[in-house]
């Protein structure tokens, strides 16, 4: 994981992204595939399948925070997997490769465990897909943290990913982009940091985010803790 | 902001626009190419017709062109979608050796255009021998298959592949849609246009007119399949659904609305097939519309209680993007793109059979709070997911993309 390009307390420059999904052509009907799959797959894979599926349509509420899980306990009907995988925190590891190493060990320990594991065919494949992300820069800045609370209904989705959801891979210790500048000011902005690290980003989707976001930011305004 | 990107944000959001220009603000004045094999009938022409204007508004130099060939080059090129759609037919020789005749026809009138072009986009088939024919290209030459090609019939998608491979990327709407191919494979459902006619909202008064037109009982429900007359729709199997429908739903009316689209020979033969399947029932209305027909096909959906789409094989099945706009619950065929926009018990059903069909009839017509609810969430959904806006967001990030190279990430500015 790679430490943030910009330092705290400097103007916030405010970014965009836009996201789009290439085929790995991979694909897994059963648990020993997927497994081997995971082992080999393009890292950016693992990525999409944690974060990028977050940018990109979906219509239930999601029930798990990564798309394995998710495939695991509706195509392969494995509830107790599925479980183990979605309790994994991206954002605890250190990599995406160490990630990658958490993945693998829930899925062999379910192999060892289960004989039935190895046969429990998929009704559908799971299809890896990387993703390709193009970042810009909008070109506005924000000087004090005061103006968030005007400026983030205006953000688009692409903003609030690249700031809110992309960032916990770019910082060390998981923070988003808003909440690690916030600490750079000598004023403790600790309420309005608490109230961003209680959103959280698997379940809802980036408007959502966005409101809530807004939200939290009037709200400490208003309170005066900014 | 000009008045066509006005209106876009009007339906999209003034956000969406904002990241489009922000997007093309490094592709500016580039010249696109979009070449395909009909201006008018069916997806593709569709969504060329607005996706052309707006890149151009944005700033890049963008051209739509179409080829034209004789009735042997659409035989071959009809013969290769049912192929790539799992139709096991061979093609013949002389069919191929009209196709690839064709194309070099039409590179003789496009060579130097396309060869000068930045960005080359590649529609279907049909156009897919151009790359070949233009060895002085200096841009980047995608191929966009619009087709389900999960499970082509091998020995015809072996011949095309010959002819994609070598260019720089492909897109397909869906991930279980890519073949194996040498080049990067993006992945990029299609989309509706929320300002054209077949959109766009009507007043109440033009949609009682076409009720009118086509003898409509107002009184009594309708179910609506707008597609062509192909047999992968399965426009019989609709009619049969609705004799078993009917059974629980008295009066219930049928309306099978169908363009022809220029490179299809085979609709006139199917349409025949439908007309003698309905008989002289007067609750079931076959309609061939002229392919200009759109804010009729608006008024019907917007008519219609109940959106069908029952195909055996679908790319995307942009009638229902458009049904589900129009807030209606969707029964569509549980294949390729229908199953990314419909969601049992959410935007509609999906269903395998003409009974499956049937079934799903009945229970919408007796549940018609659970048939607005659905409806309701069906049209935020395209909205957020499926507007030409976002298909062309995701067309800029592709030429960014390969502009910069194939990286993970592209940071600009």
């Amino acid at each position: 994981m790679s430490n943030n390009k910009y330092s705290p307390a400097e103007p916030f420059a405010l970014k965009d992204c836009a996201l789009i999904a290439i085929a790995t052509g991979r694909k897994a009907v059963n648990l020993t595939e997927l497994r081997d799959h995971i082992r080999d797959v393009n890292i950016d894979s693992i990525y999409h399948h944690f974060w990028g599926g977050l940018l990109g349509a979906r219509f239930e509420e999601r029930e798990f925070n990564n798309d394995i899980a998710t495939w695991c306990r509706r195509q392969l009907r494995e509830p107790a997997l599925a479980e183990q995988l979605a309790v994994i925190d991206p954002v605890e590891h250190k990599d995406l490769e160490d990630l990658r190493r958490e993945l693998l060990e829930i899925i062999d320990d379910r192999l060892d465990e289960s004989e039935t594991a190895h046969w429990l065919q998929a009704s559908r494949p799971f299809e890896f897909i990387r993703t390709q992300l193009v970042i810009f820069d909008t070109g506005t800045r924000l000087a004090r943290p005061e103006a968030l609370a005007e400026v983030i209904p205006e953000l688009s989705t692409g903003t609030i990913f690249y700031h809110f959801i992309d960032a916990r891979r770019r910082i060390q210790g998981g923070l988003d982009d808003f909440s690690y500048w916030l600490t750079g000011f000598e004023k403790p902005y600790t309420a309005l940091i608490r109230g961003l690290a209680g959103i959280d980003p698997f379940f809802s989707s980036l408007s959502q985010i966005r409101e809530k976001m807004t939200k939290i930011c009037l709200e400490c305004r208003d309170r005066g803790e900014e | 902001m000009s008045s066509l990107l006005d209106a876009y944000a009007e339906v999209a959001g003034r956000d969406v626009v904002s990241h489009l220009q922000q997007l093309t603000s490094p592709l500016k004045g580039m010249k696109v190419v979009h070449v395909n094999s009909t201006r008018t009938g069916g997806g593709v022409a569709e969504i060329l017709e607005k996706l052309v204007p707006l890149s151009a508004e944005l700033g890049l130099d963008a051209r739509w062109e179409v080829i034209s060939g004789s009735d042997e080059f659409y035989q071959c090129t009809k013969a290769m979608h049912n192929a790539l759609q799992g139709l096991a037919a061979p093609i013949s020789r002389p069919l191929l050796d009209a196709y690839e005749e064709t194309n070099r026809d039409n590179a003789e009138e496009l060579r130097a255009l396309l060869e000068e072009a930045d960005f080359v986009f590649i529609h279907d088939p049909q156009p897919a021998p151009l790359l070949g024919l233009c060895s002085a290209r200096r841009g980047r030459w995608v191929w966009r298959c619009h087709i389900d090609a999960s499970r082509p019939y091998r020995p015809v998608w072996r011949y095309l592949r010959e002819h994609v491979a070598a260019y720089d990327a492909s897109v397909f709407s869906l991930p279980d849609f890519a073949q194996a191919l040498p080049h990067p494979e993006y992945i990029i459902p299609p989309s509706i246009d929320p300002l054209s006619d077949k959109n766009i909202d009507l007043p109440q008064d033009e949609m009682e007119q076409v009720r009118q037109e086509f003898g409509l009982d107002p009184e009594r429900p309708v179910v609506l399949q707008v597609s062509r007359f192909d047999r992968f729709k399965d426009p019989v199997g609709v009619i049969e659904a609705q004799r078993l429908a009917r059974k629980f739903v008295p009066g219930l009316q049928l309306v099978l609305a169908g363009g022809s689209a220029a490179d299809d020979p085979e609709g006139e033969a199917v349409l025949s097939e439908v007309r003698s399947a309905a008989g002289d029932d007067p609750d079931i209305k076959v309609l061939l519309l002229p392919p200009d027909a759109h804010r009729k096909i608006n008024a019907l959906q917007r008519t219609a209680d109940i959106v069908i789409q029952k195909s055996i094989k679908e790319g995307f099945g942009l009638t229902v993007t458009e049904g589900l706009w129009k807030g209606k619950p969707v029964i569509g065929g549980d294949t390729g793109g229908i199953r990314l926009q419909v969601v049992n018990y959410h935007t509609g059903f999906l269903v395998r059979t003409p009974q499956g069909a049937a079934l799903r009839i009945r229970y919408l017509l007796q549940s018609r709070d659970r048939m607005a609810q659905m409806g309701s969430k069906a049209r935020q959904f395209v909205r957020e997911n499926f507007l030409l806006t976002r298909h062309l967001r995701e067309y800029l990030t592709l030429m960014v993309g390969l502009h910069y190279g194939a990286r993970y990430r592209i940071e600009l500015g």
